[in-house]
């Protein structure tokens, strides 16, 4: 018995984006010291390579695309092969008040949190490129979802979420059709880049970390662990169902 | 860029405070209706009019509106 574990990833491939940092660069280290291969993909060569030094074990991929960019969309589909698991990763911060919040800001966003996802998801799909019984996770976010925290500023980034949030629900009821499971989580405050933007200041982070009840933000391994779970067979019976992991903050 | 148009644009960010009141002098965090807010409007102003990209540290090293306009116009001159 000693082996036994459902949440293993042993025999899985999956198809991680934004994997160059943060969140997904994470989850691939992790998806990978489970038992997975990945195949990683994002915009900056080096910071890939970075992630792939740091995977365990053997036959992972990496493939340096721009998700908005339809032609390494087509190369990143050629070389990945059939995926167990897909995990859409790749996104992008803005914060920007109201009156601020132009459509071409949005344009920005959307392309990167709401359109390459989709897309990318859309087409391994028609492609048949994702197994009977696979699983796909969006990363989507508290900040503008259902239940979740609506904070100043932060507007378009929030919706791009929210969108992509509406769209998993969409997708876990169709791609049932082939028992592949789509899922997302909802991710609090996390430490990584995109937090670091510098609008908010250093002592703001830290008067909001006390706003949390477990007074502190996330670490990419709090968002990666609960992703290993929604691909691994032990979430068999979940869809469409999005995951927030926020230390409590939106209780 | 000058600071009287600055003045107007930093004004422009304001709902209560009439914009007559806003001087070189004026210290912003002193104004009763600042906030986290009207502070992430005037980075988004700045951006926008001065193609500037101001930190929340920028702000807050600031005292007065001159401050934060020679902050603005040194950012602008280095091209950041």
């Amino acid at each position: 018995m000693s082996s036994y574990n459902p949440f293993s990833l042993s025999g899985k491939t999956i198809l991680v984006t934004g994997a160059s940092s943060g969140i997904g660069r994470t989850t691939a280290i992790e998806c990978s010291k489970m038992g997975g291969r990945v195949v990683i993909t994002g915009r900056d060569a080096n910071r890939l390579q970075e992630t792939h030094r740091e995977l365990v074990g053997e036959g992972h991929v990496q493939i340096t695309a721009d998700l908005t960019d339809s032609n390494d969309v087509d190369r990143l589909i050629d070389s990945c092969g059939i995926l167990d698991g897909l995990v859409l990763c790749a996104g992008i911060g803005k914060i920007s008040p109201f009156p601020f919040c132009t459509q071409d800001k949005m344009n920005d966003v959307f392309a990167i949190n709401y359109f390459s996802p989709v897309e990318l998801l859309r087409r391994l799909f028609k492609r048949k490129a994702i197994a009977n019984g696979g699983s796909v996770v969006f990363v989507a976010s508290i900040g503008g979802c259902p239940g979740g925290k609506f904070t100043y500023g932060n507007g378009i980034y929030g919706a791009s979420k929210a969108a992509l949030w509406s769209m998993m629900r969409f997708a876990a009821k169709e791609l049932a059709i082939r028992k592949i499971r789509v899922n997302g989580v909802n991710p609090g405050m996390v430490e990584t880049n995109l937090i670091k933007h510098g609008i908010i200041t250093d002592e703001q982070h830290k008067a909001d970390m006390e706003t949390y009840p477990l007074k502190r933000y996330g670490q990419p391994e709090d968002i990666a662990h609960g992703i290993v779970y929604l691909l691994s067979d032990a979430a068999s019976w979940v869809t469409g169902h999005s995951l927030v992991i926020d230390g409590g903050c939106t209780i | 860029m000058d600071i009287n148009t600055f003045i107007d644009n930093f004004a422009g960010q304001l709902d209560v405070t009439p914009a007559d009141q806003i001087k070189p002098e004026t210290k912003f965090r002193d104004l009763e209706e600042w906030s986290s807010l009207i502070a992430l409007s005037i980075i988004a102003m700045v951006d926008e009019e001065y193609g500037v990209t101001l930190k929340g540290a920028d702000i807050k090293s600031a005292t007065t509106v001159q401050d934060l306009y020679d902050t603005v116009k040194g950012k602008k001159a280095v091209g950041t």
